[in-house]
């Protein structure tokens, strides 16, 4: 009993509830058109996508989401979960071509017609702008964390849906421009190159952000004092470990996503080194037929 | 094009977000709070056993905050600031009520609430709900309490949200007061919401 009412919202979002059970129901139907066309997406790849989805779910829609608003520190585990850890598994899930069969026709004519697809491209292509995305990305964490912004999400139930929301829609955009294979990102491909740099370039504000708070020697959101903390803790100790959740796991999303990247570019090596040794076997095989004749 | 299009669209953005969000800092201890505290709603039981709502409180400026009777420092410092903010109003403070949200149920029950509240004034109603009562208005504040450890007779302290919580007479909330308001100032944030209809 005591268990169910942990994992029971603390807070019921019909929002986040439709966006999750779609999702999932997506998916699912997504596995059930591909394997009858005898395409089959094996073990990891539902296993890591649902697992994406479960974590974003448990911070946003079970008591750990009362916890978030009454300690910085976890409020901050939150937003990595939501922000870092979450995205990327669910883009490492390459679920795209699942959830693409899983949508039914009729929607998926609605999707592709221009005066909507149209609109929802441009949109897309100008936040997955290599220059526009990193931005939003270190800007988004930033701008929540202004001491007088935090104080009003943590009052306002609106605005508190809307910070942890455009957590998660932006960790989803940024690391998918950062981890999805060049061949899934479809015409504006991001080069591997590049990404490299801007991985590095969302770390260090990050680490600076989190070496503040961090190492501050006051107390710089007072909100949790005067609302209440979910248990007795200092609330120095609270800070820090929130900076410290800020400064150094946050930052070392970086470093995966950089192996991620590096995983891609020799995969696509390896996949080019295989077509050229094909194109030479082929041309002497080719050759050794003329000579024969 | 586009790119600086969207930057330009998002530095908008961002500059009307940082406008409407921040905090409006009233002196030192007093934050205005309209549109970002929910309304005044509750369903719980006075200091008489009469189940009360925020309806019964209509028409009145009502302060609002979470504590309870054993509370050895800050329900009672607090308290008694706000008691002492209403003696400054005077003849308007009859329009005015502290509602006292008890975070220990068990041990204040209502001979202990209405002995307790009796002592700050007239104006002071304890309030006490059952479990779902108390988690319903925890939530829709955003405030937070838990039990300390028992000592060996079986006392114990509650951690709890220290806000004070004021709402207009349409029951709308206007200020968040914090630990330490001087009561010359709530006086005159009380005065001013009193002279609004």
């Amino acid at each position: 009993m005591r268990l169910l009412s942990y994992l029971l919202p603390w807070q019921f979002s019909p929002t986040a509830c439709a966006v999750f059970a779609l999702t999932a129901a997506l998916y699912i139907r997504g596995m059930a058109v591909l394997r009858r066309d005898s395409i089959h997406v094996g073990f990891w790849r539902p296993f890591v996508f649902f697992l994406g989805l479960a974590v974003n779910y448990a911070v946003m829609q079970t008591y750990f989401d009362f916890l978030a608003q009454h300690m910085f520190w976890i409020h901050r585990l939150q937003h990595l979960i939501l922000h870092h850890i979450g995205p990327t598994l669910l883009v490492l899930s390459a679920p795209v071509p699942v959830l693409r069969a899983g949508i039914p026709g009729p929607a998926w004519r609605v999707l592709s017609n221009p005066w909507v697809s149209g609109p929802i491209g441009r949109l897309w292509r100008a936040l997955q702008h290599p220059l526009i995305a990193p931005v939003i990305f270190v800007g988004l964490i930033y701008f929540w964390l202004i001491p007088s912004i935090h104080f009003t999400a943590m009052l306002d139930q609106r605005r508190y849906l809307l910070m942890n929301w455009s957590m998660l829609i932006d960790g989803i955009l940024f690391w998918w421009l950062m981890l999805a294979p060049r061949e899934a990102q479809g015409a504006a491909a991001m080069r591997y190159g590049p990404r490299c740099i801007i991985l590095t370039a969302v770390a260090l504000p990050q680490i600076a952000l989190g070496a503040y708070i961090a190492l501050s020697s006051k107390p710089l959101f007072s909100i949790y004092a005067i609302c209440g903390r979910a248990w007795a803790i200092s609330p120095m100790l609270d800070q820090q470990l929130g900076g410290l959740l800020t400064w150094i796991p946050a930052a070392m999303m970086s470093a995966v996503g950089a192996i991620v990247v590096l995983h891609h570019v020799l995969a696509e090596d390896r996949r080019a080194l295989t077509r050229e040794a094909c194109a030479q076997a082929s041309a002497a095989a080719g050759a050794s037929a003329g000579a024969a004749a | 094009m586009n790119a600086r299009r969207a930057a330009r669209a998002l530095a908008l953005a961002l500059g009307l977000a940082l406008c409407g969000c921040t905090q409006r800092q009233l002196g030192h201890h007093l934050t205005d709070v309209s549109g970002l505290v929910a309304p005044l709603e509750f369903h719980m039981t006075d200091q008489d056993g009469v189940p009360v709502s925020a309806a019964s409180y209509r028409g009145d400026v009502v302060m609002l905050y979470f504590g309870y009777t054993h509370c050895l420092d800050a329900c009672p410092t607090t308290l008694a600031t706000l008691a002492d903010a209403i003696e400054q109003l005077g003849a308007q403070s009859r329009r005015v009520r502290v509602l006292f949200v008890t975070v220990d149920p068990r041990r204040d029950t209502e001979p202990v609430l209405k002995r307790y509240v009796s002592d700050f004034g007239p104006q002071f109603v304890g309030l006490r709900g059952t479990d779902a009562q108390l988690t319903d208005m925890i939530k829709r504040y955003r405030v937070s309490y838990h039990y300390e450890k028992p000592d060996a007779s079986g006392a114990y302290e509650v951690d709890h949200s220290s806000a004070v919580f004021i709402f207009g007479r349409h029951g709308r909330a206007r200020l968040l007061a914090q630990t330490g308001a001087p009561a010359s100032v709530l006086a005159a944030d009380l005065r001013h919401l009193l002279a609004r209809t």
